[in-house]
């Protein structure tokens, strides 16, 4: 008897994810694949970590998530998007944390026809521009706000330090494109990998050099090696850094060298000083309170804004696709596909998104802010 | 490029060269005595950085609890392996080694970092924690096959090196520590400004080549590593306890990467996955000197650090790639001119 039901639980248990559920069209599958161990694991665990605050239902209908990991590798992505499409007959797919793997589950998420959300930065061709979307500001819109500061400030000359992979190739790019195109000149391009102990000699070069100001492109805590290497060299001029770099463990490992920064930000990152009006107040302050009440003080993530505002997102489309389809079919991923193209003013903590055929990141001038450091906090500038 | 500059660079080169030093020995002291590419040297760099840095914040370090459960470990694996011989003082020696030492650690950093403790301390509690990772590793991971080819121990090593960094992340998190200077004080000579921290890593890594020197040409451990590397068999036919030596090796080596890392860790941000990188320069100093000359690989470390410290002020896109190709022309150097020799049996 015992054998019985030993066997009974075991092939249930084996039954792909699909069959289990039975009831099918009771609940919204929806597969994320994040990076949370690898080298990308800074940004891969505080977007895990906003699954914990997001709705467990919308419409009346149950959402069931499945997280899985990819240790930033675009071939695990690859394994698990299709884990996600064949065996849990997924209806949405998010991910990943970093642009490599983001691509591969584009890749996947096109070719099986399932909306898919992407967590980090990434490059639209015509073979994905159909079933993706990505919430992250694209570059050339965060850089904006940068490179208006440095005109209105007199700044005549840059000078750039970065990581020496596409995130630093990106910030360089759209330097050369919209900064030199608005007078400034760029003097220096020096670049660095994340995991390097010394920057002594780009520093002393850029330093040599002289610019106005200098823009960082690197991310995370990484982008404090710079900023506290320029300052110890004796440069005077204010120094830029990328949304990449806006985190509290920057000013934790920057220190002093971080008073006087300008960094980029979403509007998570200080949705309090925001005007009422402004739509990403409201949910920047929900996750902002959720988040930091559960992860401890100043703990606030722009990367756990990425996830939870794909939720916020599916908050309006869901409804409405809805209303055409039943969960698990292809007219319910059809209807969700048109929803965020019908959907319009969709407010998230990091951006309002308006989604078109072309645009594929659908945020404007309301997915940035201007931050500055004073006396170890951030602060707004106007 | 002016002189100011160059020495500025220099001085870069040699602070970073020194830390490379110091990894090089670790490798060719492991690899001398146990033939093992010792890739998780870069682990024990994090691990001691990382402990040091948690301590001086007055966070109780994960790897004080990493190093208790390792023990553990190590302790079954030992009572496992001499069941047949099983004698009280073995058993003795087993608990004191793998279950008690990690766990009066354990109960020091835990006052350690209640209170505010002295940088001293502080160091002197992360070799504590980390010295003996090393040798706890040594018994669960390579002891059992001692013997086996330089490929299986290599290949083993890449086991432990993907292990220790997943444990890395787990105890430590993603996000990088930064550890006060140990020292504050600095003077200026000329343009240089040399501080306590640049200081403290050269007298570091030279009391160190001399206590190496001194402890392999003077004592009689040092010399019974020395034998074990000349030759296994024959050191053991003389009555020398093979598996001593690996552990104390490892215990140094991981000693070595702690040191390094508790250096390197006011200067610059270490996250769970830096060591790596770090340690793989410490390799191509190791490389070029043969995985078997101490003086040669001092060079080689500084001549890293120099090559790193210009090539970073003139091509910082190409850094990597011009540190790492240094290692080709040593290799077709010494594959030209070593006799061929044949491959190796099992």
């Amino acid at each position: 008897m015992n054998r019985i039901v030993f066997a009974a639980a075991a092939v249930f248990a084996l039954l792909p994810l699909s069959a289990r559920a039975g009831d099918e069209g009771k609940e919204i599958v929806i597969g994320i694949t994040l990076s949370t161990t690898g080298p990308a694991a800074a940004l891969g665990i505080p977007e895990r970590n906003a699954l914990d605050f997001v709705p467990k239902e919308i419409g009346g209908v149950k959402l069931k998530v499945i997280a899985l990991d990819d240790g930033g590798d675009p071939t695990n992505a690859t394994n698990n998007a299709r884990r996600f499409v064949t065996e849990a007959n997924a209806d949405i797919i998010m991910g990943s944390s970093v642009t490599p793997p983001t691509i591969a589950v584009s890749t996947v998420a096109n070719e099986a026809g399932v909306p898919h959300f992407g967590l980090a930065p990434m490059p639209f061709t015509a073979a994905r521009l159909k079933w993706s979307v990505d919430l992250p500001q694209p570059i050339p819109v965060v850089g904006k706000v940068l490179y208006d500061h440095m005109k209105k400030n007199g700044v005549k000359t840059v000078g750039f330090i970065g990581y020496s992979d596409s995130y630093g190739d990106l910030w360089m790019n759209d330097l050369k494109a919209q900064a030199a195109a608005m007078g400034i000149q760029i003097v220096a391009d020096e670049r660095y990998a994340r995991p390097d102990t010394s920057v002594t000699g780009q520093v002393l070069k850029l330093v040599a050099a002289n610019p106005d100001a200098i823009l960082v492109g690197a991310s995370g805590t990484a982008a404090a090696l710079p900023q506290v290497e320029l300052r110890e060299r004796g440069y005077k001029g204010p120094i830029y850094q990328s949304h990449g770099a806006a985190s509290m463990d920057f000013i934790r490992i920057a220190g002093n060298a971080a008073e006087g920064v300008f960094i980029a930000a979403g509007p998570v990152m200080a949705p309090e000083g925001q005007d009422d009006q402004s739509l990403t107040k409201k949910p920047g302050l929900a996750l902002d309170t959720a988040y930091e009440t559960k992860y401890g003080p100043n703990s606030r993530s722009q990367f756990a804004a990425h996830s939870y505002d794909a939720f916020e997102i599916l908050k309006r489309v869901l409804p409405i696709a809805l209303k055409h389809a039943s969960p698990g079919t292809p007219e319910f991923r059809e209807a969700i596909r048109k929803a965020l193209l019908s959907e319009k003013e969709i407010a998230a903590s990091q951006g309002v998104y308006n989604f078109t055929e072309q645009d594929r990141s659908g945020v404007d001038e309301r997915s940035r802010i201007l931050l500055t450091v004073k006396n170890g906090k951030y602060q707004v500038v106007k | 490029m002016n002189t100011t500059i160059l020495l500025l660079l220099a001085q870069d080169g040699v602070t970073n060269g020194a830390i490379y030093a110091l990894l090089g020995f670790g490798l060719v002291l492991v690899f001398a005595v146990t033939r093992v590419i010792l890739i998780p040297q870069g682990e024990f760099i994090t691990f001691g950085a990382l402990t040091y840095a948690a301590l001086a914040s007055g966070k109780l370090p994960g790897t004080a609890e990493l190093a208790c459960a390792l023990g553990f470990v190590a302790f079954c694996v030992e009572m496992f392996s001499i069941r047949h011989q099983f004698t009280t003082g073995r058993l003795v020696r087993a608990t004191a080694l793998y279950i008690l030492a990690p766990a009066l650690a354990l109960v020091l950093a835990q006052f350690a970092c209640r209170g505010t403790s002295s940088a001293t301390i502080n160091i002197a509690l992360s070799l504590m924690i980390v010295g003996p990772i090393g040798l706890y590793l040594y018994r669960i991971a390579y002891q059992p096959i001692a013997h086996a080819s330089v490929l299986v121990l290599l290949i083993a090593s890449v086991g432990v090196h993907l292990a220790l960094q997943g444990l890395a992340l787990l105890f430590f998190g993603a996000e990088g520590m930064r550890a006060p200077t140990i020292t504050d004080v600095a003077a200026s000579i000329g343009p240089l400004r040399v501080t306590g921290q640049t200081l403290a890593v050269y007298i570091v890594a030279a009391s160190l080549i001399v206590a190496l020197w001194l402890f392999f040409g003077h004592t009689v451990y040092g010399k019974a590593l020395r034998a074990t590397a000349v030759n296994r068999i024959g050191a053991r036919l003389v009555g020398i306890r093979t598996v001593l030596s690996g552990q104390i090796a490892f215990m140094l080596a991981a000693g070595i990467g702690a040191i390094s890392g508790i250096l390197i860790v006011p200067m610059t941000t270490i996250y769970y996955d830096s060591g790596f990188l770090i340690g793989l320069k410490g390799f191509i100093a190791a490389i070029v000197g043969g995985l078997a000359s101490y003086p040669l690989t001092a060079a080689a470390a500084v001549a890293v650090g120099i090559v790193e410290a210009f090539s970073s002020f003139y091509a910082s896109n190409f850094k990597e790639v011009i540190v790492f190709a240094l290692i080709v022309p040593v290799l077709l150097a010494r594959s030209l001119s070593a006799p061929i020799m044949e491959e190796e049996k099992d």
